[in-house]
């Protein structure tokens, strides 16, 4: 009697099961499958003649420039903010580490507006840097900007947890035998976190290479010059060419899949290494 | 985006685990260099990228006459707009509520084939760019598209009308319900359903008054994190939805209207009122955190 009433029936269980595959099926997996179909419509050369065009060539070299500007900036920030975070007492941390996350809360659009505010033409600092011919809005240094804003969170909150979890002992065993503490962070601190950091390396460009809203309110939207490749998504796709607009988003969705496949590797044979980033 | 939940993991860290004897504490302040430099680092680069463009944005606002705020507030375009990013929010949030503590029982609780796979995928709309899903969701649910061909007789429309952005909110929600639910599911301890079995319970009130109020600050976290995203949502909506002011455009779309019209103004009050929100909700989704780790203190 008590066993049974601890389980649920099997029909329970099966539809249980059916409903949840459904769930995923339809509202993840066949978008995913419709980016391909759509993608390939036309045959496989047209899908890769779609992609070599000048202005997806210029998307995809911006992107890729981007996020190779952002990605390292929010890296040593990530890694500076958990050690201060992590390895320090000090009062109003829970603040800092609320702050820190603050840019997920914040709509992309509002992300974007305000560098708009600071740095456009009718902004703060617009009039001066117009005066010295600098260009920030509609121009490759605001993408950034944006960029930076909304993957600001990534590396530092895959770290936290863990280091608040694996202590100071370690670091302090090794200072205390002598070593300085450059080589402490190199040979004690970064090798105990070094699944978690490429976990949040990999969010975080993805991120950043996906970033549409608060990119779309910075680019100015100037073919071959402020175009991502999602901005550039979107431009193929109000053009009507649904051929383009998929088959870059197909890179895109492949970018999203290889990051998911990584961090899922990581999680399955690193899984004590990142326990503390579920944990908690 | 990210695959943990926000807020929730870095919340967990702010949240010391026990209090250091003193002494040790000031030896250890002796002991680990890097001080100055990493916090250094952090307040600097936070106040820069963060908050000081954050505050200009703040400083604007507090700037614009009443009048200027009274006449863009009443604005029937912008009502309609706010109504649909926050209500639709909140419908797509209840659902995923929903939706999210059913994948994440079955998830946790019954081991199939491919279990693995399902887990993984949760975070695809972490991962996959806003705009990939746009275009996506907006081909699959168009009157000839795979899901839309199959609505469109039944009456029902989804692409370019509320519903469909919606169906966007949904769609980008749904891991944040997922992965607040799952952990605390794994957790639960078994005994205590034991101990219900054994007094008599059946299974669905072992459910209803065990496992639900154990898992219910989690489930409201999750809810209002998938409600927080969905509200400032822009890139998957736009393509869905249609945006026809007043009927299916939503609240950022409209900041971005307002800019390309150069009306500056207009831009920045809807923005204030936006983060006004999303602060609300961050305060309220730290409060069921600590609700969260109370109740999971509890029973442990």
């Amino acid at each position: 009697m008590s066993k049974r009433s601890l389980r649920e029936h099997s029909a329970t269980r099966l539809s249980l099961v059916a409903l949840t595959v459904a769930i995923i099926l339809l509202f993840l997996l066949l978008p995913l499958a419709q980016v391909l179909q759509q993608a390939f419509a036309k045959g496989p050369a047209v899908f890769w003649q779609s992609l070599q065009g000048e202005d997806t060539i210029a998307a995809i070299r911006l992107t890729l420039l981007v996020a190779a500007i952002s990605v390292p900036l929010n890296l040593v920030f990530g890694l500076a903010a958990s050690w201060a975070i992590t390895k320090f007492d000090f009062p109003g941390k829970s603040l800092l580490v609320s702050l820190i996350d603050l840019p997920f809360s914040v709509s992309p659009v509002i992300s974007g507006l305000i560098y708009v505010l600071l740095f456009g033409a009718h902004g703060f600092f617009g009039p001066w840097l117009i005066e010295h011919d600098l260009k920030i809005i509609f121009a490759v240094p605001g993408i950034v900007l944006a960029t930076v804003f909304v993957t600001f969170p990534f590396v530092a909150r895959e770290l936290i947890p863990l280091m608040e979890e694996q202590g100071r002992e370690e670091e302090e065993a090794a200072l205390v035998l002598g070593a300085s503490g450059l080589r402490t962070f190199w040979s004690v601190t970064l090798p105990n976190v070094k699944w978690a950091l490429l976990y949040g390396v990999l969010l975080c460009n993805a991120r950043a290479m996906g970033e549409f809203g608060a990119v779309s309110v910075v680019s100015g939207h100037i073919r071959g010059l402020t175009n991502t490749m999602p901005l550039h998504v979107e431009i193929l796709y109000n053009e009507y060419d649904f051929v383009g607009a998929f088959a870059v988003a197909s890179v895109l969705a492949l970018l999203a899949l290889v990051t998911l496949g990584i961090k899922s590797a990581v999680e399955w044979w690193h899984r004590d290494e990142l326990a503390a980033t579920r944990r908690h | 985006m990210t695959a943990s939940p926000p807020l929730q993991t870095v919340q967990g860290a702010g949240h010391d685990p026990a209090p250091a004897p003193r002494r040790r504490s000031l030896l250890r302040r002796q002991v680990i260099p890097g001080f100055t430099l990493s916090m250094g680092i952090t307040l600097g680069w936070l106040s820069l990228i963060v908050l000081i463009p954050l505050a200009g944005l703040v400083i604007r606002a507090s700037g614009l006459p009443l009048d200027r705020w009274i006449t863009v507030l009443t604005d029937t375009r912008l009502l309609a707009a706010l109504r649909l990013s926050f209500g639709g929010a909140l419908i797509a949030a209840l659902i995923n509520g929903v939706l999210g503590l059913i994948v994440a029982w079955v998830l946790v609780r019954y081991p199939f084939p491919g279990r693995k796979l399902i887990d993984a995928m949760i975070d695809l709309p972490f991962a996959l760019p806003t705009a990939v899903a746009g275009i996506a969701l907006s081909a699959l649910y168009a009157p000839n598209g795979w899901l839309g061909s199959l609505l469109t007789p039944l009456g029902i429309k989804v692409a370019f009308t509320p519903l469909g952005a919606v169906v966007a909110m949904v769609f980008i929600g749904l891991p944040f319900a997922v992965r607040t639910v799952q952990p605390v599911l794994e957790d639960i301890d078994v005994e205590l359903e034991e101990a219900a079995a054994c007094l008599g319970a059946s299974r669905r009130q072992t459910f209803w008054m065990v496992q639900l109020p154990t898992i219910a600050p989690a489930l409201a976290t999750g809810v209002s994190l998938a409600f927080a995203r969905a509200v400032g949502e822009y890139g998957s909506v736009i393509f869905i939805a249609g945006n026809l002011p007043r009927v299916s455009e939503i609240a950022p779309l409209l900041i971005v209207t307002r800019l390309e019209q150069y009306d500056y103004v207009g831009a920045t009050a809807i923005a204030t009122i936006m983060l006004a929100a999303s602060f609300a909700l961050l305060l309220v989704v730290n409060i069921l955190q600590k609700w969260n780790r109370d109740r999971q203190g509890g029973t442990r």
